[in-house]
């Protein structure tokens, strides 16, 4: 039995019924809908993987109007094809069990079924935004994914600082979705569609292709690579990618399951879905010679930046939480360069296997901050792992897939396939380099994330009285630890199952042993490491001091700063910003407004001479002749006496007159 | 159905004068009377819906009398798919402003009767197809609007009723002026009669071009006030905040739509070759209008001004998506289309989200006693979750989010503009960030952190009759959000016949 295409709407559309519900009502069984909702969409998306996997290499496609525009119309649809069904699978899956943990997690809150609400949009969203086949269906779910991050960040608002990192996540990805938006609109104008694809009439297939990329723009860029990287931008702001990676650690304002979902597991990586279901139209500039730079470069070297960035950052914070927000900073550095290697499939590969292990680690976060009353300083716990078993054992696991321990776990094969493709480029080894090293410094940051945190003594009260979670909450601990296991078997060198299924012309290389060698050589000196300066002598107060602290505290402080990107940008964009606004303001309120306010003066003071000349002269000339009429009133009014006798005398006097005019007149 | 826009246009005047014949009605009484007399055009506004053919071309239920021979004057009343999008908005954002009002303790009675008037007026001009009854609305709909604002206004209310009301007769003496040199050359004041002499050169033959560009500007002039285009802007930001709650709804619901409505229906019809020699600089204008609008907003710490500010730049939009139209050098079917249809809906949804706002705004000031400062409020959400769903709605609404009206709108008049100046667009999308700063700058500090002082005193959530008030335009902004068809077909014809020649 399989989903077909029309039924795909489906799968967005039970997580979106439960969030409707759920803004209606603060019923608390709004929390199980969501999870039964959930798991309905996880079984509707395994159909709609068994279908997608008959036959890898068919788009299934199912369009249809939004709305008139012209003669024609506006129209969207959704798409079915293995890198659909995989992230929906995933994100359902993974989706599933922190909704099932989160019903431990936010027990006591008092907006518990406005959460799943929230949780619920989030899911639908995402979900929708993997079904598309349309890059404005695409978009319109990327910003209510944006709208739902946003309000889970902020979901304890009144914290002022949860608010603040609320919108500093919406405003910080909307400068980046604004760049998308462009593409967006570029892309239409050229091609007159936004589908992707279309029979043969969409922005995806060959037709528009070769016509983007055949058009070269005054900057020399191919037009294919402009709108490319425009498109990027949305990504780069989405997946927390340098420069816009400052909104992801703040985020981990929102409690932390929201951590997990939303900032580990899935909303992050649309980015990386984002351009991987765009890969034809950023790779059409690739046999193109004479064009200053390829779209997929700038890909490449943005992951590598930020892969390296992440990690340096995470070695020198202390919140548990924030660790992890930089360590995710930094593997979707990796996933970045993978696609910008041209290793889509390593990409898809390490965006699957990073899901289920961070979220387990996020997970474990969660349960150890539950447990320790909300204490999320790694100096303040220790001593958590004869407490907590269950967390720490899963925690240990995912810390290892994290960190790329070999064979056993996901993450090794993962990176390793990233490692092998950055290898193969043949542009530049930059990217390699940078990855290399982000490969030892994440052994050793998540070395000392668990050494303090579950080694030592207990720190804090907090950390003196944890015990281990209920059930709810360590059955998705277990789940997830046993993926971030097997996950990884379904994409090794040796059965490349997962890579043939997204690319259905992937050929297996074969050497890069001694790559193989190298990198596990690196994790081996991250581990030893971070196990020599954090394992062998265990912190024993929260005062003491960081060894790499004492050992170097300018270079610890810059990087505890994180580089000082948000000092940059408060004294940059946000300046900028409110000089603009009180430019604008200014402008409006004494140039314009003075300008009319003038007008309006110069009126009232023209009228007022008016008035004066009015009064002194022209009144003056209308006044002497209504005088003079006057007089004349007068003069007749004293003839009229009223004395008959007067006027008998007057009419004699004039009878007398007219008849000498008459006798004269008729003479003539 | 035969006189049905005469009818739809006097019903609320019948309602002014029964209320102004009845002294002695009881405050009760006279309101329910307004809001049903109110409600009339919605009905109305159905009945010509179901009845309408949008794949008709020109007007329907056209009612076409002599009026004042010796000027040629005619009582012309007509339908398209535009005006009656703006008579159903009417229909909507009228009777919301009167519940909005509901409340009002002083001279109820005369407050409703001068709003009918209002309504009635506006309708007057989104239906009249000839100037002398379409500039008697257009002027009539000053007087209500003044004496809203004055009698019922804020402590400024006077001086920003007197600056409204000067301002905009300014211009409207321009436009009276145009038209009479138009009547003194062509005999006719018929819109129709008058761009049908435009499309085939006649009114380029009987008057020389240095005074059809002269006549333009007076046009020009008295439509750009009304919208406002920048830099004509200035009087709305205090008429808007200082006016009472209802009165700011109507204003930036439904008067802003007259001068918009203006410029289609008129300046573009009757001058399109001026239109387009100056439709660069108007671009930049407009443009101006977007970018400028959005920061002025982002500087405001009064709420009211702040949402003042917000809608100089959504009318904007539909300015620039309109100039990039008429300037386009080349046809760009595809591009106007979507820049016509965008601007057409983008004013049926600033009207549901920008009265919205001040409708959240008046309830805010109204619960504190008069404050309205960003800096007054604080954690109003835990008080009021209801009214914070609502009015984040409305925000997120008049932000742009997808799946909300405002966005098909925007996107739609991005997507045309970008096809006909591109450059325009890119730096639009500045007005968009900006936009999103502000409003979400709104948002937090007024419903999050700690409650401030005004609100911990006592913050009622919304009562029943405030819910009512606020469903039917929070539900289409869901509606139109998700299903734009409802409204765009009932203007797609006239918009694709538009973008290939002119209307």
């Amino acid at each position: 039995m399989t989903l077909p295409v029309q039924l795909l709407w489906l799968i967005p559309a039970l997580p979106l019924l439960v969030a409707g519900i759920g803004a209606l009502t603060r019923h608390r069984g709004v929390a199980l809908a969501a999870i039964f909702a959930m798991a309905g969409s996880f079984a509707l998306s395994c159909l709609a993987l068994a279908g997608a996997l008959q036959d890898p290499s068919v788009h299934a496609t199912y369009n249809f109007a939004w709305f008139d525009l012209g003669h024609g119309a506006l129209r969207l649809g959704f798409l079915l094809d293995p890198l659909t069904a995989l992230m929906t699978t995933m994100v359902t899956f993974v989706g599933t069990l922190i909704f099932i943990f989160s019903l431990g997690y936010m027990k006591e809150d008092k907006n518990f079924s406005r959460f799943f609400c929230f949780l619920s949009l989030f899911a639908a969203a995402m979900l929708g935004l993997l079904v598309a086949n349309s890059l404005l269906l695409l978009f319109v779910c990327w910003e209510l994914v944006g709208l739902a991050s946003y309000l889970l960040i902020g979901f304890w608002f009144h914290k002022p600082s949860a608010a603040a990192a609320a919108k500093k996540a919406f405003i910080t990805t909307r400068i980046g979705d604004l760049g998308f938006l462009l593409g967006l609109l570029w892309l239409a104008d050229s091609t007159g569609s936004l589908l992707f694809y279309d029979g043969g009439q969409g922005v995806l297939e060959a037709t528009a292709l070769a016509s983007l990329s055949g058009q070269t723009l005054a900057c020399g860029l191919a037009l294919s690579t402009a709108i490319g990287l425009l498109i990027f931008c949305g990504a780069v702001g989405k997946s927390g990618q340098f420069p816009l990676h400052v909104w992801l650690p703040d985020a981990m304002e929102g409690p932390t399951p929201v951590s997990a979902l939303i900032h580990a597991a899935t909303m992050v990586a649309a980015g990386v879905f984002l351009v991987a279901r765009v890969y034809p139209l950023m790779s059409a500039d690739a046999l193109l010679a004479a064009v200053p730079v390829h779209a997929l470069t700038v890909v490449a070297f943005i992951g590598a930046i930020t892969a390296l960035m992440g990690a340096l950052i995470a070695c020198a914070q202390n919140d548990i939480k924030r660790i992890l927000a930089f360590s995710t900073v930094s593997q979707l550095g990796y996933m970045m360069l993978a696609l910008g290697v041209g290793s889509s499939t390593a990409a898809i590969f390490h965006l699957l296997t990073h899901a289920f292990f961070k979220a387990l680690l996020f997970l474990g976060a969660g349960s150890v901050i539950h447990a320790a009353h909300h204490e999320q300083d790694i100096r303040q716990l220790g001593g958590l792992r004869t407490k907590m078993k269950v967390t720490f054992a899963t925690f240990a696991i995912g810390m290892m897939a994290l960190s790329g321990v070999p064979f056993l776990f996901s993450g090794f094969w993962s990176k390793e396939a990233i490692l092998h493709a950055a290898h193969e480029w043949d542009v530049s080894h930059l990217p390699l380099y940078a990855g290399l090293c982000a490969v030892v410094l994440t052994a050793f940051y998540m070395t000392r994330l668990v050494a303090e945190t579950f080694f030592g003594k207990p720190r804090s009260h907090g950390a003196e009285h944890a015990h281990e979670n209920s059930a709810v909450m360590t059955a998705p601990l277990v789940i997830l630890a046993v993926c971030a296991v097997l996950l990884g078997f379904l994409g090794t060198p040796y059965w490349p199952w997962l890579q043939k299924t997204l690319d259905p012309h992937y050929e297996a290389t074969h050497g890069g042993l001694g790559l193989m060698l190298l990198s596990i050589g690196l994790v081996g000196a991250g581990l030893g490491l971070g196990w020599a300066l954090y394992g062998r002598k265990l912190r024993t107060t929260a005062a003491a001091r960081d060894p790499l602290d004492t050992a170097a505290p300018a270079v610890m402080a810059v990087l505890a700063d994180r580089l000082g990107f948000d000092e940059l940008y408060a004294a940059t964009v946000g300046r900028l910003n409110s000089a603009t606004a009180a430019f604008a303001d200014f402008l409006d309120r004494y140039v314009i407004g003075g300008l009319v306010t003038f007008l309006a003066q110069l009126g009232i003071f023209s009228g007022g001479v008016n008035r004066q000349v009015d009064e002194a002269n022209l009144n003056g000339g209308f006044d002497a002749v209504s005088e003079s009429v006057r007089g004349s009133g007068l003069f007749y009014s004293r003839k009229q006496t009223g004395e008959t006798h007067g006027y008998l005398r007057v009419v004699a006097v004039a009878f007398v007159l007219l008849a000498l005019v008459l006798a004269l007149g008729g003479v003539r | 159905m035969k006189c049905l826009l005469s009818t739809l246009i006097l019903t609320p005047w019948v309602g002014t004068l029964l209320l102004a014949l009845t002294p002695r009605l009881s405050p009760k009484v006279s309101r329910s009377v307004a809001l049903l007399f109110s409600l009339s055009t919605l009905g109305f506004a159905a009945l010509a819906w179901s009845g309408f053919d949008p794949a008709a071309p020109g007007y329907q239920f056209v009612e076409q009398h002599a009026w004042i021979k010796l000027l040629n004057v005619s009582y012309h009343l007509g339908l398209d798919g535009m005006s009656l999008a703006l008579v159903a908005l009417t229909g909507l954002i009228a009777p919301t402003a009167l519940l909005a009002s509901w409340k009002l303790e002083r001279d109820p009675r005369l407050f409703n009767l001068l709003f009918l008037f209002l309504q009635g007026a506006a309708l007057g001009v989104f239906l009249a197809l000839n100037f002398f009854p379409w500039f008697i609305c257009w002027e009539l709909s000053l007087v209500p609007a003044f004496f809203l604002i004055k009698l019922w206004g804020g402590p400024g209310a006077s001086r920003a009723a007197y600056q409204f009301v000067v301002y905009t007769i300014g211009g409207s003496a321009f436009m009276l002026l145009a038209f009479a040199a138009l009547f003194a050359a062509t005999g006719t004041f018929d819109f129709v009669e008058l761009a049908a002499l435009a499309r085939d050169g006649g009114l380029a033959s009987a008057i020389p071009a240095p005074a059809l560009g002269a006549i333009f500007l007076g046009v020009l002039l008295g439509l750009a006030v009304k919208v406002p285009l920048f830099p004509f802007h200035t009087w709305l930001p205090s008429a808007y905040s200082e006016a009472p709650t209802g009165a700011s709804m109507f204003l930036t619901g439904i008067m802003s739509k007259m001068g918009v409505y203006g410029f289609l229906r008129i300046l573009w019809p009757l001058f399109p070759a001026q239109l387009h020699a100056a439709a660069p600089v108007l671009l930049a204008l407009a443009l101006a209008g977007v970018v400028l609008g959005a920061f002025a907003a982002m500087a405001q710490t009064d709420l009211k001004r702040m949402v003042a500010y917000s809608s100089i730049n959504h009318v904007s939009y539909c300015l620039l998506a309109l100039f990039a139209v008429a300037g386009a050098s080349s046809l760009n079917a595809d591009a106007s289309t979507a820049a016509l249809s965008g601007a057409l809906l983008q004013m049926f949804n600033h009207g549901l989200s920008a009265s919205a706002l001040f409708f959240c705004v008046g309830i805010l000031e109204n619960r504190s006693g008069g404050k309205r400062g960003l800096l007054d409020f604080g954690g109003v959400r835990t008080a009021a979750p209801v009214f914070a769903g609502f009015c984040g709605v409305a925000l997120f609404s008049s932000l742009g989010l997808p799946g909300l009206n405002g966005f098909v709108g925007e996107f739609l008049v991005f997507r045309g503009v970008f096809g006909l100046a591109p450059w325009t667009a890119a730096i639009g999308c500045l007005g968009l960030f900006a936009t999103a700063f502000f409003l979400l700058t709104f948002w937090q500090r007024v419903f999050h952190g700690p409650q401030s002082p005004a609100v911990a005193a006592g913050f009622r959530d919304l009562s029943t009759q405030e819910i009512v008030t606020l469903v039917p335009t929070v539900t289409l902004m869901f509606v139109l959000g998700v299903y734009p068809q409802l409204l765009v077909s009932l203007f797609n014809p006239l918009v694709t016949a538009w973008a290939v020649h002119l209307p």
